[in-house]
């Protein structure tokens, strides 16, 4: 049986998000026709709309559907860009690459960017936040930081940065992905003009996802056709994808402080936590291991049939430095020797333990690489 | 796997050997290119998601490991300071040396593995004392005994070629699209991977920038000006723009290279053909040459796909010499002369200094 502790990067599909998606599937019309069949399909994609903005606790008109995370952020981002009048973005170089790369082609385009530096634990300095909104909140565009970081599950306290923000009247957009489902991420409450989520990391489908714009928010779209999703999302609406994303979104994550817990007991002889004094997620725990290659590490995990990650990869699926650890202050040689370890709804305290009994041997072979 | 066809069958093969395979494809750029172009380059992303596509036809995992650092250093930036020394380097033969044999073998050793297997056209087998040898691929069109010519007996031991004594290129590609690899008909790369339009002087000239110097002949005579002598290969013709003619009015090659003088010597093509190589940078390929001190028959190869050409050859005071029956042209300090008894390849020097045939007498004496 190989076990599997990667569902951080995609977790697989719930049982009642699939009897749902299928039946949903099922059906013909496009929401957006006159007759019965697009009407049927559009009350399944208003349903959900509905149940996902109970979950968010947003207005459901808040809820812009999307094709998932990637596109979510891209589209509070390239579109507060757009709309505003500023072109400083504020954000720091520990954002998931849907971020950073959105920011770094704007940036291309003419946008200026305040990367605010992060200490060891992960976390920004408000009064280095504070001290850029009083000298520059004119021609800030958005403030962009994640709720929290996929890859070490460390959380942003972003309500005392949208607090912080709305003495300036600047937006603030939170990559909320890796928090979402998996703590409160309150939207009415939170202070903040757009909210990107998405359904896989949830036991949803890939392709699915959301961002929640507030109703006082407006962003210039990235695709132009039909007018959906109020203006900012044409396209035609994926009725039993949003059922789906919202079914995910409802059916609740199990309490993981006990494997957390235990992961952290079992591991930390052999490596180090990142996370520090900052709080996080219990779901995602991030260890570094000194002296082994990060991709040695997976590779011998793999050949014991336990799958992980590095947290980064790039396309041709090479393990590099964390970028995350970096921008965290991390060397470079800690910085390569990260495991992102993550659970999901069918993780087993056994799961964690396999873990554990085989790390010493791959450490001890991972070092001498 | 490079993501080309030889690699892929040589994995098919293994794998339908009995063996425990895993694919491993080597990043060694870390500005990968998306896709290929040409026949140049085989680390572009494109390239790793044939050999990955390859591997799950195959049912064996892939992995990339990355070895960009290294490469870098080992290879790429050598590869400079050969160029800045006034010699030819052949960057592929290093890589063998120093990733592909050694780096990416070492990580496979230390995670378990037995042997590392790739798609050259070369053959292992064990000689009369029971010590394994390279030998040359009998598809002799093919044969890339040369550039393995690196490989130390150590190394040997842990080295396949399910491929190498394939009878030609065209089997293999057959044999590619029969077992359904959608690389069956994809091109052979050609060059320097990591010189990906080809232009290696311009490269050259980016990296160690222009030097403007003198062109003499032979007798100290200066017959032009140059731009840098990295711009320069021994048995260089075209490029020399010299404004005075040669004596005997016949083009003029460039013989040699010194950077340091920032001079490049240039004379007739006669005076291009070489006598005796040597270099103290060798290694033994297998089994060591009884009492190399003393001169032995053997063959030199120069270039990957140069003839082999007869020579004595002897190991004297570190250095290793060879001397040719017959003079041989275009040779480069720089260039690996790989040293072969019958099909064996016995070991490799780099080339640190030649002897021309004709000497610089001789030279303006058939001029006048």
């Amino acid at each position: 049986m190989r076990v599997y502790l990667d569902h951080a990067a995609t977790s697989p599909l719930r049982p009642e998000v699939l009897n749902a998606y299928t039946e949903a599937l099922q059906l013909v019309g496009n929401p957006s026709a006159i007759h019965s069949g697009g009407q049927s399909s559009r009350a399944i994609l208003e349903g959900a709309r509905e149940r996902l903005a109970k979950v968010a606790h947003c207005d459901r008109n808040e809820v812009i559907f999307t094709s998932g995370g990637t596109e979510s952020n891209n589209l509070a981002i390239k579109g507060l860009f757009a709309e505003r009048a500023g072109n400083l973005i504020i954000t720091t170089a520990s954002e998931h690459h849907a971020v950073l790369d959105a920011v770094e082609y704007l940036e291309t385009q003419g946008a200026e960017v305040h990367w605010l530096k992060l200490n060891r634990d992960g976390q920004i300095d408000m009064d280095e936040l504070s001290k850029v909104l009083e000298e520059r909140s004119a021609e800030t565009a958005l403030i962009a930081l994640m709720w929290v970081n996929n890859e070490t599950g460390i959380v942003t306290p972003i309500h005392e940065v949208t607090a912080l923000a709305a003495k300036y009247g600047v937006p603030v957009h939170s990559d909320a992905v890796a928090a979402f489902g998996h703590m409160p991420t309150n939207f009415a409450e939170s202070g903040l003009a757009t909210m990107a989520l998405t359904g896989h990391k949830l036991g949803g489908p890939v392709g699915t996802g959301a961002l929640i714009v507030s109703r006082a928010t407006k962003v210039v779209p990235l695709l132009h056709g039909g007018g959906q999703e109020r203006g900012f999302r044409a396209g035609t609406m994926d009725a039993a994808g949003a059922l789906a994303l919202a079914v995910a979104a409802e059916t609740p994550q199990p309490d993981y402080t006990g494997l957390e817990a235990l992961a952290v007991k079992l591991i930390t002889p052999l490596g180090n936590l990142t996370r520090g004094a900052s709080q996080g997620i219990p779901n995602i725990l991030n260890f570094t291991f000194e002296g082994c290659p990060g991709d040695s590490l997976l590779f011998l995990l793999d050949q014991a049939e336990i799958e992980v990650s590095n947290g980064s990869a790039c396309t041709a699926g090479v393990a590099r430095a964390s970028h995350v650890l970096l921008a965290m202050g991390f060397s470079e040689a800690e910085a390569s020797s990260a495991l992102r370890v993550s659970f999901g709804p069918q993780t087993t305290a056994e799961d964690v333990k396999a873990l554990a009994e085989a790390l010493p041997k791959v450490v001890a072979t991972a070092r001498k690489i | 796997m490079s993501g080309g066809v030889d690699s892929a069958v040589a994995a098919a093969r293994a794998v339908d050997a009995g063996h425990e395979v895993v694919g491993v494809h080597l990043a060694l750029s870390r500005n990968a290119g998306t896709l290929r172009t040409g026949s140049r380059g085989c680390c572009t992303i494109e390239d790793s998601m044939d050999a990955q596509r390859v591997s799950s036809l195959l049912g064996i995992k892939y992995f990339v490991w990355d070895f960009s650092d290294r490469f870098k250093e080992d290879v790429v930036d050598e590869f400079i300071a050969e160029y800045e020394a006034g010699r030819t380097p052949n960057p592929c033969m290093r890589c063998n040396e120093r990733i592909k044999f050694a780096a990416l073998l070492e990580k496979a050793l230390s995670l378990g593995f037995d042997a590392v297997v790739t798609g050259h056209y070369a053959t292992v087998l064990t000689g009369e004392t029971g010590e394994l040898e390279l030998h040359r691929s009998p598809a002799t069109a093919k044969d890339q005994s040369y550039v393995l010519g690196v490989l130390t007996g150590a190394e040997l031991k842990h080295v396949m070629f399910p491929i190498g004594a394939s009878a030609s290129k065209a089997d293999i590609r057959a044999e590619a699209a029969a077992r359904g690899l959608a690389v069956a008909q994809k091109p052979d790369s050609y060059d320097i991977c990591f010189i990906p339009d080809g232009d290696t002087q311009g490269w050259l000239e980016d990296r160690v920038g222009a030097k403007p110097g003198l062109i003499k002949d032979r007798a100290g005579n200066v017959v032009g000006e140059h731009e840098g002598t990295h711009g320069f290969t021994v048995g260089q013709r075209k490029g020399l723009r010299l404004g005075r003619p040669a004596p005997d009015g016949r083009p003029r090659y460039v013989l040699e290279v010194h950077p340091k003088e920032n001079t490049v010597i240039v004379g007739s093509q006669s005076a291009l053909a070489v006598t005796e190589l040597a270099g103290t940078r060798f290694t033994w390929c297998g089994a060591q040459k009884a009492n190399p001190e003393q001169w032995f028959e053997a063959e030199v190869q120069v270039r990957a796909h140069a003839e082999p050409v007869a020579c004595l050859a002897a190991v004297i005071d570190g250095e290793f010499v060879t001397r040719v029956n017959e003079p041989i042209m275009g040779v480069a300090p720089g260039q690996t002369a790989v040293i072969y008894l019958g099909t064996r390849v016995l070991g490799q020097f780099t080339i640190d200094r030649t002897v021309s045939a004709v000497s610089v007498e001789e030279e303006f004496e058939a001029a006048l």
